[in-house]
C-alpha cells in the first residue's frame, strides 16, 4: 500500500479528472497562438478555425452515439440539456397535451425541472421504479393517457447505477407519439448508444462524466421523424435557434475528444473496471448484513451501491476519510433525509441511511481496491462494536418491534 | 463537513463503549430511532452513595453523536444523579464546538442522560 496515494478517488459517478489527452486538446484553444477564435465570426480565419474545431467535435458526438452531427445542440451541461429538452417539448406541444411522465428516481434536473412544469399547469406522473430501479413498459403504459406528450426515464441512474430499457420504452413511445427524452449523461462511454436504432427524441449529455470538462453538455434533437422544441435560452440564434450564446471552443473541443476516447476505449475499459468492481464486491459480500441496492445485472461496470446494516452512513464515511465516495445519507447536506433513490426503491430508512456508493473509473487501480476492500471491513467492524442496533440484532431482537422514541 | 479536533478524538477513541451487566444498581436509557439516523444506548451504574462510579454507551449515529454519547460517560462519572442531569445539551455542544446542523447530537445525549436516570430510579424507587 505504500505507493497509494491518499485520499483514493472511487466517486466517479460524481465527475471524473479530465483525461490527459483531452485537456491538450482544449489548452489548444485558449492563447493568442491557439484557436480562440469566435465560431461565429463570419469575416476571417479566426471564426472559421474555431467553427471547423467545433464542427469536428460536434461530429465525435455524434460518432459515439451513432446520430447525425446536425443533430447535437451544444449547451452548458447535462442539467441545461434536460430543461431545455423538457421545458422546449413540453411548450412546444402544450397544445397536443399536458401530461409527462417521469421516475421519482431521476436525476433533479429533471425532477425540478418537471415541478416546475407542474407550476405552469402541467401535469407530471412521477412513477416509482421496481426495487431493482428499473421500469417496465407495462408501467409506463399503464401511466399513460391521451394526454400524455413526453416521457422523461434516465439511460443509467447516478447512484444506483442500473440501467433502463430504453430500446423497449423508445418503441412504445413511438408507436404512441409521445415524445421520448432520456438523461445520459452517466451513460456515455459506459453502455453502447446508437441512436439510429434507439427511438430515442431527445438525449441529454454531459462531458464531465466522460473525463472531459465541467461547464460543457450537449443535447441530442431528432430530425427523422423531427422533434421541436422552444428556445429557453434567447440571444444570437445560435444552435439553429435552439440555444443561443457564443460556443466555448475550449470546452466542446474537449468534450468532442473525450467523447472520441469514450468511443475507442470503451470496450476494454469497461471490462477492466467490471474486474476492478467485481474485485471490491467479491471482498465485501461475506460480511452479515450486507446489500447491493439496485440490479446488479443491468447495471453500470463501475457501480457498486451498497449498504452496510446497522452502521450509519455519516460515521461510515468519516471512517473512511481516506476514500472519496459517496454516502447515500444525506446528513452531510444538513438536513437528515436518505436518499430519495433508495427511498424510491423501498430501501427502510436504516439501510438508505448507511449506503455507501462507490464509483470505479478510468485512473482506479487494483491495489487502491484491495485497501478499499481493508479499509471498509475495519470501518464497518468497528462501527458495528459501537452500535446498540448490532447488539439486538445479534441477541435476536426485530427492530421493526421496537417502539423508538423519534425525534 | 469539518469536524473539531474533540469531535475527530472521541470519535477515533471513544471513551467507555460497552456495556454493563444490568442489574438493581443500573440505569440504562436509549433514546432516538434508526430511522433519524441516531440511537443512544447510555448506561450509569450507581453505588450504595447514589454516586455515578461507572457509564458505557453504544451509539448508532454520526461522528458528533458519538462523540456526544462519548463525552457524556466521561461527564456524569463520579457525579451524583442530580447533577448528572445538570449536564444540558448546551454544554455538550460547546464542548464539541459542533456545528448548528448538529446540535440535536447534543440534545440526544443530554436526553440519554436522563433517560438512564430515570430508568435507574423507576426500579429503586
Amino acid at each position: 500500500m505504500s505507493n497509494i496515494k491518499l485520499p483514493i478517488y472511487l466517486d466517479y459517478s460524481a465527475t471524473t479528472p479530465i483525461d490527459p489527452r483531452v485537456a491538450a486538446k482544449m489548452a489548444e484553444c485558449l492563447t493568442i497562438e491557439g484557436n480562440f477564435g469566435n465560431p461565429a465570426s463570419r469575416s476571417h480565419s479566426f471564426g472559421w478555425t474555431a467553427e471547423a474545431a467545433v464542427d469536428n467535435a460536434r461530429q465525435q458526438i455524434a460518432d459515439l452515439v451513432n446520430a447525425d452531427p446536425r443533430e447535437i445542440v451544444w449547451t452548458s451541461g447535462a442539467t441545461e440539456s434536460d430543461n431545455l429538452a423538457i421545458k422546449g417539448a413540453a411548450h412546444f406541444y402544450r397544445k397536443k397535451g399536458n401530461h409527462i411522465i417521469t421516475l421519482k428516481t431521476e436525476h433533479k434536473a429533471v425532477l425540478d425541472t418537471c415541478r416546475q412544469l407542474e407550476r405552469e399547469g402541467f401535469e407530471v406522473t412521477y412513477l416509482e421504479p421496481l426495487e431493482n430501479g428499473l421500469v417496465t413498459v407495462d408501467m409506463l403504459k399503464a401511466a399513460t393517457t391521451d394526454q400524455t406528450i413526453l416521457i422523461s426515464v434516465m439511460h443509467v441512474n447516478n447512484e444506483i447505477g442500473v440501467i433502463q430499457d430504453i430500446e423497449a420504452i423508445g418503441e412504445f413511445t413511438r408507436e404512441n407519439r409521445i415524445i421520448f427524452h432520456v438523461d445520459a449523461a452517466q451513460s456515455t462511454g459506459k453502455v453502447d448508444i446508437d441512436l439510429d436504432k434507439l427511438k430515442v427524441d431527445l438525449m441529454s449529455f454531459c462531458a464531465h462524466k466522460t473525463y472531459g470538462p465541467k461547464g460543457v453538455g450537449a443535447l441530442y434533437v431528432r430530425r427523422k421523424p423531427r422533434v421541436r422544441l422552444e428556445a429557453q435560452m434567447h440571444g444570437g440564434g445560435h444552435e439553429r435557434g435552439m440555444r443561443s450564446g457564443t460556443l466555448a471552443t475550449h470546452q466542446i473541443v474537449g468534450m468532442g475528444e473525450c467523447f472520441r476516447i469514450a468511443k475507442e476505449e470503451m470496450a476494454t475499459e469497461n471490462e477492466r473496471i467490471r474486474m476492478l468492481r467485481d474485485r471490491l464486491y467479491n471482498g465485501l459480500k461475506d460480511m452479515e448484513e450486507v446489500y447491493v441496492n439496485g440490479d446488479m445485472e443491468h447495471r453500470i461496470a463501475g457501480n457498486l451501491n451498497i449498504s452496510f446494516n446497522f452502521v450509519e452512513g455519516e460515521s461510515l464515511i468519516m471512517a473512511l476519510r481516506d476514500l472519496a465516495v459517496s454516502s447515500g445519507s444525506a446528513c452531510t447536506s444538513a438536513s437528515l433525509e436518505p436518499s430519495y433513490v433508495l427511498r424510491a426503491l423501498g430501501r427502510n430508512d436504516e439501510l438508505a441511511h448507511s449506503s455507501i456508493r462507490f464509483t470505479i473509473g478510468r485512473f482506479t487501480t487494483v491495489e487502491e481496491i484491495d485497501y478499499t476492500v481493508e479499509l471498509v471491513r475495519a470501518a464497518v467492524e468497528k462501527l458495528r462494536d459501537l452500535s446498540p442496533l448490532w447488539d439486538m440484532y445479534k441477541d435476536g431482537v426485530d427492530l421493526n418491534s421496537v417502539e423508538w422514541v423519534a425525534h | 463537513m469539518a469536524y473539531s479536533e474533540k469531535v475527530l478524538d472521541h470519535y477515533e477513541n471513544p471513551r467507555n463503549v460497552g456495556v454493563i451487566e444490568d442489574d438493581m444498581s443500573v440505569g440504562t436509557g436509549m433514546v432516538g430511532a434508526p430511522a433519524c439516523g441516531d440511537v443512544m444506548k447510555l448506561q450509569i451504574k450507581v453505588n450504595a452513595e447514589g454516586i455515578i462510579e461507572d457509564a458505557k454507551f453504544k451509539t448508532y449515529g454520526c461522528g458528533s453523536a458519538i462523540a456526544s454519547s462519548s463525552l457524556v460517560t466521561e461527564w456524569v462519572k463520579g457525579k451524583s444523579l442530580d447533577e448528572a442531569a445538570e449536564i444540558k445539551n448546551t454544554h455538550i455542544a460547546e464542548e464539541l464546538a459542533l456545528p448548528p446542523v448538529k446540535i440535536h447530537c447534543s440534545v440526544l445525549a443530554e436526553d440519554a442522560i436522563a433517560a438512564a436516570i430515570d430508568n435507574y430510579r423507576t426500579k429503586n424507587q
